[in-house]
C-alpha cells in the first residue's frame, strides 16, 4: 500500500491555489452581496464551501429566481461529489463521524492534486491541499462582500478566467498516459455537446462518466 | 431575505450529504481493481468537463465563447511554455482582462 505523504507536502500543494481561490472567492463576494447581503455570503463560504454550487445558486438568486430553483441549481453541481466521494472515501480514516468531516476536504483541485493516478488517493494531501484554499475562498468572499465597491467589476480584471486556467494546469498535469488522454477528450467532449441544452450541472456531472472507459483496461495494480 | 436563507441551509447540509456518502457507504473498503481503473480517470473527465463548462458555460445556461475563452488559450501556452501555475492563472487573466478592455 501507499504511504500517505505527510500534511505538510499537502499544505505545499495546495499554495499555488490561494491566490486564484482568493480571487474567485473576491469575486463570489462581490457578486454576491448586492443579492445576498454581506452575512449570508460568508455564512455560505464557511458552511457550503463548493464554489461552483455557490455560484450557480447565485446566479438563479440573481435571476429572481426561488429557493428551490437555486437549490436545484447548487445540487446539480453538487451531483459530482457523489462519484469523486466513492473514489476517495476507502482512503479516508476513521470512524463515521471522522471520514464524513474529513470528506468535507473534497474539492475538485485536491481530489486531482491526492489522485495517485492508479484508482487510490492520498488522504493527507487532500486535506493539507484543501486548508490554504479554504482559507483563501472565506477571506476572498469577506473582502469581496466588504470592498467590492473599490474593487469594480471582476470581470474587468479577468478574474473569471483564473479557474479555468488553474483546471486547465491541473488537467494537462493529470495527462500521463494515453488511456487519461482518451478520458479527457471524453470528458470534454460530453460536456461540450450537453452544455447548450442541459442545466449548469449536468455537463460536467455527465462527463464523469467518460472514465468508464477504464472498464475496458488492464487492472491498474498490474502495469 | 429568507429564500437567500434556506438556500444557505439546504446547501450546506446537500453539499455535506454529497461529499460524504461516498465513504459512508463504503467504509474502509477497498474497491475492486476494475473500479480502481474507473477511479483513477476521473480527475482527468472531471477536470475536462469543468474547464469545458466555467469556460464556455453562459449565466444562466447554455454555451457562450467570451473572453474566458482567450484566457484558456493564453494559459494553455502558458502551461506547454512550462510556466509555473501561479504565472499560467495570472497570464489568463491578464489576457482576458486585456480583451475585455480593448472590445
Amino acid at each position: 500500500m501507499h504511504q500517505d505523504s505527510d500534511i505538510r507536502a499537502g499544505l505545499r500543494a495546495g499554495l499555488p491555489l490561494v491566490l486564484p481561490t482568493l480571487a474567485i472567492g473576491i469575486s463570489f463576494g462581490v457578486l454576491a452581496e448586492p443579492v445576498m447581503g454581506s452575512v449570508a455570503p460568508v455564512v455560505m463560504s464557511i458552511t457550503v464551501f463548493s464554489g461552483a454550487a455557490q455560484f450557480a445558486a447565485l446566479t438563479v438568486l440573481t435571476a429572481g429566481g426561488g429557493a428551490f430553483a437555486a437549490i436545484a441549481a447548487g445540487m446539480l453541481l453538487n451531483a459530482r461529489w457523489l462519484p469523486m466521494g466513492l473514489a476517495i472515501g476507502p482512503f479516508l480514516k476513521g470512524g463515521p463521524v471522522q471520514r464524513s468531516i474529513e470528506s468535507i476536504a473534497i474539492v475538485d483541485s485536491s481530489f486531482a492534486l491526492a489522485s495517485r493516478g492508479d484508482g487510490t488517493f492520498d488522504r493527507l494531501k487532500l486535506i493539507g491541499s484543501t486548508l490554504p484554499q479554504g482559507a483563501a475562498w472565506v477571506g476572498g468572499t469577506v473582502i469581496g462582500v466588504l470592498g467590492g465597491s473599490f474593487l469594480g467589476d471582476p470581470q474587468a480584471l479577468g478574474l473569471d478566467a483564473m479557474f479555468p486556467a488553474f483546471f486547465a494546469y491541473l488537467l494537462f498535469e493529470e495527462l500521463k498516459d494515453r488511456t487519461r488522454v482518451v478520458a479527457a477528450v471524453g470528458g470534454a467532449l460530453i460536456a461540450l455537446a450537453l452544455l447548450p441544452f442541459t442545466p449548469p450541472g449536468v455537463p460536467v456531472l455527465v462527463a464523469a462518466f467518460a472514465a468508464l472507459i477504464g472498464l475496458k483496461r488492464t487492472p491498474a495494480a498490474a502495469r | 431575505m429568507t429564500a437567500v436563507w434556506i438556500t444557505v441551509a439546504v446547501l450546506t447540509v446537500g453539499t455535506f450529504a454529497a461529499k460524504a456518502s461516498g465513504t459512508l457507504v463504503l467504509g474502509d473498503r477497498e474497491l475492486p481493481p476494475r473500479a480502481l481503473n474507473v477511479t483513477a480517470l476521473l480527475a482527468p473527465a472531471l477536470l475536462a468537463g469543468l474547464l469545458v463548462f466555467e469556460t464556455l458555460g453562459a449565466e444562466g445556461g447554455g454555451l457562450t465563447v467570451d473572453a474566458r475563452a482567450a484566457g484558456l488559450v493564453a494559459a494553455i501556452v502558458a502551461i506547454l511554455l512550462k510556466a509555473p501555475m501561479f504565472a499560467v492563472v495570472l497570464v489568463a487573466a491578464a489576457a482576458a482582462a486585456g480583451l475585455r478592455l480593448f472590445t
